[in-house]
């Protein structure tokens, strides 16, 4: 009956992506440059939290290197688009001038973010199937807090400074009509849709099943035929995929990857949003990466008009306390996060579902 | 005197039924009272209940008199109750002479010079509990399943108790150690007077250390007699007893 | 006297330095083991709980000119915060899983580290050790400074009392005891929630202690500067398993050594790779550390 369902739900779940990729896309035009620019970096965080956010909510397992995983799949993003422009760029000037000179570069970049970050990804996969949760945690703590070891000791990652990605020119053909920016949202759009999409397919079928099966009682799991070790690693992996695209969107529009922007506290930004939007929820996902993005934002035009000395510093340390303070009140007081506000669609039934069963413990207390 | 009075005692977990509804019971100074019942007739809820483990609904429980129905567990123990729940409670992290210190601890509190006293006090242990005295720097998880319950009954006893109560000490164990342990237990309340309720079922061990048996059914004592009365009566035995 | 080979001696120069470092780590290390034995938890706010109080000493030490009345304030505030953070905070936190917990405990830390920021503002300040940091010269070669040589006599001092606080006091016994079996210690008269603040104060004031110990061989006071040393300890907690005290002592040790030497003979830059490396394969061969078999939980 499940796998019927799937044929007509998978049409379904496509149209509705389809549909909601059309929005953003359309979203696009009623918005100024910079807040296209913030668009895009929101998608970008977005795909990486939805990953986190499957990751922990499903499976149980808390990651706190998702920035890193980023980073990764910024870096095979950057690396592959170079070396890809670089070699049409060497062929001629015909072929590096059309649409392919941008497209192709972007399009081998993906699959070097994809290498890059799901081979990350499987190794900490590898380890988290043996681990429980505060082992995992410190271990993907203990990455993030590597990274920039890793930038300068990794040959072709230049340290610090970190490297520059490919620019991606508006296409003659909308050159006219659309700015930089809305063409960086709209590419930023496009990726994170195929990041995100999977993922509710996912969580719908039966992998889902499987990953809530092993977090709700592993040996019960495994009594059922589940592996729990593959089935960690495997949500480790697929998560990876997701912060690793988000990688690409960042990197498209910085055009950049340094190990500084993906540090400690970053990292725990992409927690904080997933938190927040509801753990296992895709649509908290979307509104905790917004969150994160404009409250900074926000904080600074609030912080403008105070005294330089006070303004100062505040300025990028009110909106990390305030996050703070509401993770823990989310934590503690409203464990469902801001996903309870979305309307109950069909598919978040498997979401509150989860949330019955292992999160809403706390409020039972 | 150490008089244990459970007056109108209603228990239970959650919304459902009580598992001991408006039990009342009383376990004299000296006794050794065998608490008796088939599975589920409440004997541990009540225990636990005993010891605040377990919220009471309503009624009381009072010791010597005193109310002790709004105390912490831990000022129940304190005040002279001690429990040895089922399953051999040891701190098998902890050695023998730790777990029989962790014991004595509140043993003579607040007087001078307590530390050799409690020294004493699980000297006496040793003496009363010979492979205890072999085994003091062993860690408790190494101990075998009749050490364990040794220790267990002997870091209730060195506290000095006013009332023990014991959930099930046979449970699992060699008939010979049995008959050991209960034979420990009887001496002691022979010669210090220790108030015992023995949550018991192996019926006919239980009875004959006790000098009176309560039987417990669904929450409620159905019979209450002297230990030698409750084991020649057929009847009883065949409904509740099961043999 | 012979002269030394240059190689030996910059060997013993790098290893007499680890050992130093490795105090302050083994001190932090310890004081992870000490919270997770009272609580079963690891607190991802160890490092940020930690620098608050050293802000603290920073401040009296400023205003008084004395190093020691700001590290007794240090260790005062270290384990007020403990108890309060576990009081007011913690217990309101379900402990059936250790999700809730962590989440909660990396909002403390944004809390904290920003909060930090906004009051003392970002930069990194200047903190002076209160002995010389130049190293001894001992026959030609540079060993400990003095100032390494109080942090490592600290530091044992510390390990010390705990060995005692533990093992022969009646507190240390309860501290066990209702760490090991919080029910079987209730029903022993032993206070478990007591004791779970207690374990909270002693932590919190040991990892004040060792930042306090650590700053000034860094770069200075910021709210990020126990940051790696969390790591660092984590790992040698993870490594000497997170249960056992001794274990740690060991692992922190080892921790430091290697850190110093991979900072010595390849680069600074490498010793927070080494560190991840050595905590993967440990985690991977043996997740309960190299310690913790002695205390098989068989409960």
């Amino acid at each position: 009956m499940r796998t019927l369902d799937l044929r007509s739900g998978g049409a379904k779940l496509l149209l509705r992506a389809g549909l909601l990729t059309l929005l953003a896309l359309g979203a696009t035009f009623l918005l100024d440059p910079y807040r296209n620019y913030q668009l895009a970096t929101s998608a970008g965080v977005f795909a990486a939290v939805a990953g986190l956010t499957l990751l922990v909510g499903l499976t149980g397992q808390l990651s706190l290197g998702h920035a890193v995983l980023m980073a990764a799949g910024g870096y095979g993003y950057a690396l592959t688009a170079t070396w890809v422009a670089d070699a049409l760029a060497g062929a001629g000037g015909e072929v590096a001038d059309g649409v392919v000179g941008w497209l192709l570069p972007l399009l081998a970049g993906v699959v070097g973010a994809l290498v890059a970050s799901g081979a990350l990804g499987l190794l900490l996969g590898l380890a988290a199937a043996r681990l429980r949760g505060p082992y995992l945690a410190g271990l993907t703590l203990a990455l993030v807090i590597a990274l920039p070891s890793a930038a300068s000791t990794i040959p072709g990652l230049a340290g610090a400074q970190g490297i520059s990605a490919p620019f991606v020119p508006v296409p003659d053909a909308l050159a006219a009509l659309i700015a930089v920016e809305q063409w960086h949202a709209w590419l930023a759009i496009l990726v994170t849709a195929c990041a995100v999409t999977p993922l509710v397919a996912l969580r719908a079928g039966r992998a889902g099943l499987r990953m809530r099966a092993v977090h709700d009682d592993e040996t019960a799991a495994r009594l059922a035929g589940v592996d729990p070790g593959r089935v960690k690693a495997g949500a480790f992996v697929i998560s990876s995929l997701a912060a690793g695209l988000g990688g690409v969107v960042l990197a498209i529009v910085t055009q950049q990857v340094s190990p500084g922007a993906y540090g400690l506290g970053f990292s725990l930004l992409l927690v904080v949003a997933a938190v927040v939007g509801g753990l296992g929820s895709l649509g908290g996902a979307a509104i905790g990466a917004v969150l994160v993005t404009l409250l900074p934002w926000v904080v600074d035009q609030a912080t403008a008009g105070l005294p330089a000395d006070l303004g100062h510093r505040l300025q990028g340390n009110l909106e990390i306390v305030l996050f703070g303070v509401v993770v823990i009140v989310v934590t503690v007081l409203w464990p469902g996060g801001l996903s309870r506000l979305l309307p109950t669609k069909k598919l978040s039934q498997n979401t509150q579902l989860f949330q019955n069963t292992s999160l809403s413990q706390n409020t039972e207390r | 005197m150490s008089t244990l009075t459970i007056e109108k005692l209603t228990v239970g977990y959650g919304d459902g039924a009580p598992v001991l509804d408006g039990l009342e019971l009383e376990v004299p100074d000296g006794g050794v009272v065998a608490l008796l019942g088939a599975n589920g007739a409440g004997k541990t809820t009540l225990l636990r209940a005993l010891l605040g483990l377990v919220p009471a609904r309503s009624g009381r429980v009072l010791l010597n008199g005193a109310d002790l129905t709004r105390l912490s567990t831990e000022d129940r123990v304190r005040r002279g109750l001690a429990l040895v729940p089922e399953g051999r409670s040891v701190v098998v992290e902890l050695t023998v002479a730790e777990n029989l210190r962790l014991g004595a601890l509140w043993r003579y509190a607040g007087r001078k010079h307590s530390g050799p006293a409690r020294e004493a006090a699980v000297g006496q242990m040793y003496e009363l509990f010979e492979p205890l005295a072999r085994r003091r720097d062993a860690a408790g998880h190494t101990l075998s399943g009749g050490e364990r319950q040794m220790l267990a009954l002997a870091r209730a006893l060195v506290g000095e108790p006013d009332v023990l109560l014991l959930d099930e000490p046979s449970l699992g164990l060699a008939p010979l150690v049995v008959a050991q342990l209960l034979g420990v237990l009887r001496d002691q309340a022979e010669a210090t007077g220790l108030t015992v309720l023995l949550a018991e079922q192996n019926v006919t061990g239980a009875l004959s250390v006790a000098d009176r048996g309560v039987v417990l059914s669904l929450g409620e004592v159905v019979a209450d007699r002297p230990a030698a009365e409750l084991a020649a009566d057929p009847a009883l035995r065949h409904a509740y007893l099961g043999f | 006297m012979t002269e030394m080979d240059p190689a030996v001696e910059r060997l013993v120069f790098l290893m007499s330095t680890g050992l130093a470092r490795g105090a302050v780590l083994a001190l932090f290390a310890l004081s992870l083991v000490i919270v997770y034995r009272a609580a079963r938890a690891v607190n991802f706010a160890q490092a940020a709980m930690a620098i608050v109080p050293v802000y603290v000493a920073f401040a009296v030490t400023s205003a008084s000119g004395s190093y020691w009345l700001g590290l007794a304030s240090a260790l005062v505030v270290g384990a007020l915060l403990g108890a309060v953070v576990e009081r007011w905070l913690l217990r309101l936190v379900p402990q059936d899983n250790p999700l809730p917990g962590i989440i909660v405990a990396i909002g403390l830390v944004m809390v904290l580290q920003a909060g930090l920021a906004i009051a003392f503002g970002p930069d990194h300040r200047p903190v002076h050790a209160p002995f010389s940091q130049r190293p001894f010269d001992v026959g030609g070669v540079s060993v400990l400074s003095p100032y390494d040589l109080f942090v490592l006599i600290v530091a044992a001092v510390v390990m010390g009392g705990f060995a005692i606080l533990f093992n022969r006091t009646s507190i240390g016994l309860q501290l066990r005891a209702a760490a090991f079996a919080p029910e079987t210690s209730r029903l022993l008269g032993v206070r478990v929630p007591r004791m779970v603040t207690l374990g909270w104060m002693l932590s919190i004031a040991t990892a004040a202690l060792a930042a306090l110990l650590l700053v000034p061989t860094g770069l200075g006071l910021d709210p990020h500067a126990a940051d790696v040393l969390f790591v660092n300890a984590f790992a040698a907690a993870v490594i000497g398993g997170l249960d056992s005290p001794v274990g740690a002592l060991v692992a922190g040790l080892v921790v430091g050594v290697l850190a110093s030497l991979v900072t010595g003979y390849a680069s600074a830059a490498t010793a927070p790779l080494a560190v991840l490396a050595l905590l993967t394969v440990v985690l991977l061969v043996r997740p309960h550390g190299l310690f913790a078999a002695r205390e098989a939980r068989t409960a």
